[in-house]
């Protein structure tokens, strides 16, 4: 029995068995296998779906690495298992098809070209001008115009775990949009708080590489929110490892290390946040990352990378059916008889028969009239005005 | 010196006008134009609606069968009482609930329905003769000696809104009415807990508002499966054939959904709407390896490994772009016939029976076994034909599960009856349209109290006149529905809800509600100082220059005039 305990606790499937002593995770020992009936599973989060919102607030050539950044975590979160329809990219997209990529469609995260991370997958959501503080703003609040698109919208509702994780260039208080606007701490902490009054997350983690960045998440006021930052205030994040073939420098430091230790990850892991604190310590980074925890409800020691970063699915076995004794009407089975056709686009057959159209006479346009009027003056000027006569 | 007075009283009167044109034109104007236009919203019907006091209320008739009262009992019948129950959730909810039972004897045609051979006869013929209206309940009371129910069941609860109870012969003899209805209190609320609305139902759909920390596992995983109340939703169903080379499939997906599944949704049609899609989907693989169980030559997924499943299936399925509706997924996989047959074991490494699993939140997966339609040396591919009946029985039981169709165990001596063609009773209906209605009334308050509150806290923000129409509608439908829920009437209640909740979703999500501009106070200082300043100081200056010459010359005059 105590060997059948100890087996169970190395193989780890916690989160499968119900948890009756209502221990949270501490109590991994104590397994009573499942006689339950539906409720057959340990919800320890509380959440049902994932999303993120991955944004890149920088453009021009020399942020290279900003978009590196973001293009590195939109693959970690993607091959963890959240879907691109759960994923909303904000990217100023210049990098991959910049003149001066040596390499054109494609940007690396790793010197010596190793890891091309826009690959042939990418969907960006937001991309260009398009990437502004307004629509941040709107993504996160839900007041976008009801022309917008599902792949553009942030669709969470209170049971959504969401990863917000912004990089580009900051300051005390602030993040630089895109050259030309900024974002400050305080609009950031009134839209998570009009997120948590409309219930649009269950629980959110908020990411920042940038310099100061903890000088962003330092008036946050809304419960369940943790915070991760690469730098404190006064400190400067800095990049990681310049490639010389391209030219510019590949990553931030903390976003490499963050990546590294991503890399560790599977979705049945069990890694807890506690390890993500301790990613790029001083020595590596040379800056000192910060984080906040104190708006969390549940112990940092207890959530999953995979709460954030994956998306696994919770589960239970269907026990249910319904008899169902009505046979299926005859006659519907006729209707799958009907061939589906394509409607007529493009009329071939009148094209290629048609006439040519008999264009309309129209007089000489703007440029032709200056020019004549040019080379006229200019003769007149020349010769004298007496010449006229031979014209008119 | 004639003139020079006259120069100094013509600038002190120009000083003067300045600064009477500035003061008087000038503020005023700057002031209309940087202020921004706020319509006018119903604050304080606002702040009402923030202390939610929700009266719930139900009407129960209790019909006595023959045989079940002694004459001097009837002569007390009909009888009728009322219980209240007030709960208080925090200070700013509260909650009443009100039965009102009526006692009567059973007449002649009931009588006749009542002698059915079998309970669901019995059910059937008591619905043709009355429609009992939304939300309420008839519970008929059978003596111990009629046949209807089998030995160990003591209540029947119907299709409809009828419920079937047997009482002990002890209780018939030698007591008065009173002690009879306290005896069978009991059960009736046993009845009403099942049927009619139930406080952890109640306070669940108010999670909105209140956050109420759950009791136990069972009301977490409740909570969590069910989709949020919306007005509409898209139900997408795929049939993923990973395998084309050797099965062809055909399943009859319209007149399934047209015979199996249009009936409960044009029942639910009061709750919301229904958009129904349908998708195959070729080479789409589980994301799990399934593995082989020699004992029983077939292969199995564990109930650990399908949480692994959805996800990369998901990538692939596709989902309306024009609504933002919720989406519930139906996917049917066919096993390739390398992994034929997939079973799914629990736990326990029993078979589930159905072959299906669901996701809170998501929708469900049924795997559909086709080897047996096959020898191993026919020609491939194989023509198969699905039996929708089969496959649209569990799709419709999950379907049941994630809209919130609680089918919690009854408490023993119950028997309550499979749910009729359209898979959802009448009186399940009705729990849903509580649960529904007090979900959308503890939502629709709590955006109109936090829209207010952004308002009023952000000075910025310009109040559209659609958006102040928007609140003014959405309080009243609030109101309204209120005292529909406090009058009985859920139908209409239901609908004054889900009108709330549109325009108070509407209002708070209008996109001009933007607030950008957040500038702290020495950036204001530092926009309007360089205008105004240089402007204002010569004329303060001019005019205490004036100030102080009056006050001179006042000075000079008095010891003169001494």
């Amino acid at each position: 029995m105590y060997f059948l305990l100890v087996y169970m606790y190395i193989k780890n499937h916690v989160y499968m068995f119900p948890d009756l002593l209502g221990c949270h995770g501490k109590c991994r020992r104590y397994l009573f296998c499942c006689f339950q009936d539906r409720a057959g599973q340990f919800f320890s989060s509380g959440h049902t779906n994932n999303w993120a919102v991955l944004v890149c607030t920088s453009r021009f050539w020399f942020n290279y690495r900003h978009v590196a950044n973001t293009l590195s975590v939109y693959r970690s979160v993607k091959r963890l298992g959240i879907p691109d329809s759960h994923i909303v990219l904000m990217l100023a997209d210049d990098m991959a098809c910049n003149h001066r990529n040596p390499k054109p469609a494609t940007v690396f995260s790793h010197k010596n070209m190793e890891l091309n991370v826009y690959g042939d997958d990418v969907e960006v959501d937001y991309r260009g001008y398009e990437v502004t503080v307004e629509n941040f703003l709107r993504i996160l609040t839900g007041r976008l115009p009801p022309s917008t698109p599902r792949s553009k919208r942030l669709l969470s509702d209170d049971r959504s775990n969401i990863l917000i994780y912004l990089t580009g260039h900051g300051g005390n208080g602030f993040l630089k949009f895109q050259d030309s606007e900024e974002i400050s701490n305080v609009e950031l902490a009134d839209a998570f708080e009009q997120m948590w009054q409309k219930r649009r997350y269950n629980e959110l983690l908020f990411i920042i590489d940038t310099c100061q960045g903890a000088s962003m998440y330092e008036r946050f006021y809304s419960p369940n929110l943790m915070a991760l930052a690469s730098s404190q205030v006064g400190e400067d994040s800095l990049s990681h490892q310049p490639d010389l073939a391209i030219g510019v420098h590949l990553m931030d430091r903390y976003t490499f290390y963050l990546l590294e230790f991503l890399e560790d990850i599977h979705p049945a892991s069990k890694t807890n946040m506690n390890d993500l604190f301790k990613v790029c310590p001083k020595s590596q980074c040379v800056s000192t990352p910060g984080h906040r925890t104190d708006l969390f409800l549940r112990d940092p020691g207890s959530v999953l990378i995979t709460d954030f970063f994956g998306s696994v699915r919770k589960v239970e076995l269907t026990m249910e059916t319904i008899n169902l004794t009505d046979p299926i009407d005859a006659e519907s089975g006729e209707l799958q008889k009907e061939m589906h056709t394509y409607a007529d686009q493009l009329p071939v057959s009148e094209i290629i028969h048609q006439k040519p159209k008999q264009k309309d006479w129209h007089p000489p346009d703007g440029f032709i009239l200056g020019l004549w009027t040019l080379i006229l003056l200019v003769f007149f000027q020349t010769y004298g005005v007496k010449h006229l006569k031979h014209i008119f | 010196m004639a003139t020079t007075e006259v120069e100094r009283r013509r600038g002190q009167l120009a000083a003067l006008s300045i600064a009477a044109v500035v003061i008087i034109v000038g503020v005023p104007l700057w002031w209309r134009t940087t202020e921004t236009y706020r319509a006018w919203l119903p604050v304080s019907q606002i702040k009402e609606l923030a202390k939610l006091q929700l009266h719930l209320s139900a009407d129960v008739e209790v019909v006595f069968a023959r045989g079940t009262v002694t004459p001097e009992q009837q002569k007390k019948v009909p009888l009728t009482q009322t219980q209240n129950m007030e709960h208080r959730v925090d200070e700013d909810t509260a909650l009443s609930y009100r039965y009102e039972t009526r006692y009567r004897t059973a007449t002649i045609m009931e009588e006749d329905a009542l002698n059915q051979p079998t309970a669901a006869e019995a059910d059937l013929s008591l619905h043709t003769l009355s429609e009992s209206p939304s939300g309420s309940l008839v519970v008929y009371v059978i003596p111990e000696s009629s046949s209807l129910l089998p030995q160990n069941v003591d209540v029947y609860i119907g299709q409809r809104r009828t419920a079937l109870l047997r009482i002990g012969s002890q209780m018939r003899v030698g007591k008065t009415l009173e002690q009879l209805l306290a005896h069978m209190e009991p059960r009736i609320k046993q009845v009403l807990h099942v049927m009619s609305f139930s406080h952890t139902d109640i306070t669940a759909a108010l999670s909105n508002r209140v956050r109420i920390s759950p009791g136990n596992k069972e009301s977490i995983a409740d909570s969590m499966r069910a989709f949020k109340s919306s007005p509409g939703y898209e139900i997408t169903f795929s049939l993923l054939n990973p395998d084309p080379k050797s099965h062809r499939l055909h399943w009859d997906i319209e007149g399934a959904v047209e015979t199996y599944i249009q009936p409960l949704l044009t029942k639910l049609s009061p709750v919301a709407n229904f958009s129904i899609d349908s998708q195959t989907l070729y080479y789409a693989m589980l994301g799990v390896n399934p593995r082989f169980d020699s004992s029983r030559s077939t292969y199995t997924l564990n109930a650990d490994s399908l949480a692994h499943v959805i996800n990369p299936v998901e990538a692939r399925l596709g989902s309306n772009a024009a609504s933002s509706n919720p989406v519930l997924n139906f996917l049917l996989y066919i096993p390739d016939a390398h992994h034929s047959p997939l079973y799914i074991h629990d736990h326990k490494k029993q078979q589930v029976p159905t072959n299906a699993f669901h996701s809170p939140r998501w929708g469900g997966i049924m795997v559909y076994n086709v080897n047996e339609f096959y020898e191993v040396d026919t020609v491939f591919p194989v023509d198969i034909n699905i039996d929708m009946a089969k496959v649209m029985g569990v799709f419709l039981a999950q379907l049941r599960l994630l809209l919130g169709v609680q089918s919690s165990t009854p408490p023993p001596g119950f028997l309550v009856a499979p749910c009729g063609n359209a898979g959802l009773a009448d009186w399940e209906l009705d729990r849903l349209m509580w649960s529904r209605s007090v979900e959308n009334i503890a939502t629709a308050t709590t955006t109109i109290t936090s829209l207010a509150q952004l308002l009023d806290q952000i000075g910025n923000i310009v109040i559209n006149d659609n958006i102040a129409q928007q609140v003014s509608s959405a309080v009243t439908s609030l109101q309204l529905a209120v005292s529909e829920l406090e009058a009985g009437n859920l139908g209409f209640a239901l609908q004054y809800s889900k009108e709330a909740i549109l325009s108070s979703e509407r209002a708070f999500f209008d996109p001009s509600l933007l607030h950008l501009l957040y500038f702290p106070d020495d950036q204001k200082f530092a926009i309007y100082i360089p205008l105004f300043l240089p402007m204002c100081v010569p004329i303060l200056l001019s005019l205490l220059k004036i100030v102080s010459e009056a006050r001179q010359k006042h000075r000079e005059k008095k010891p003169k005039k001494d």
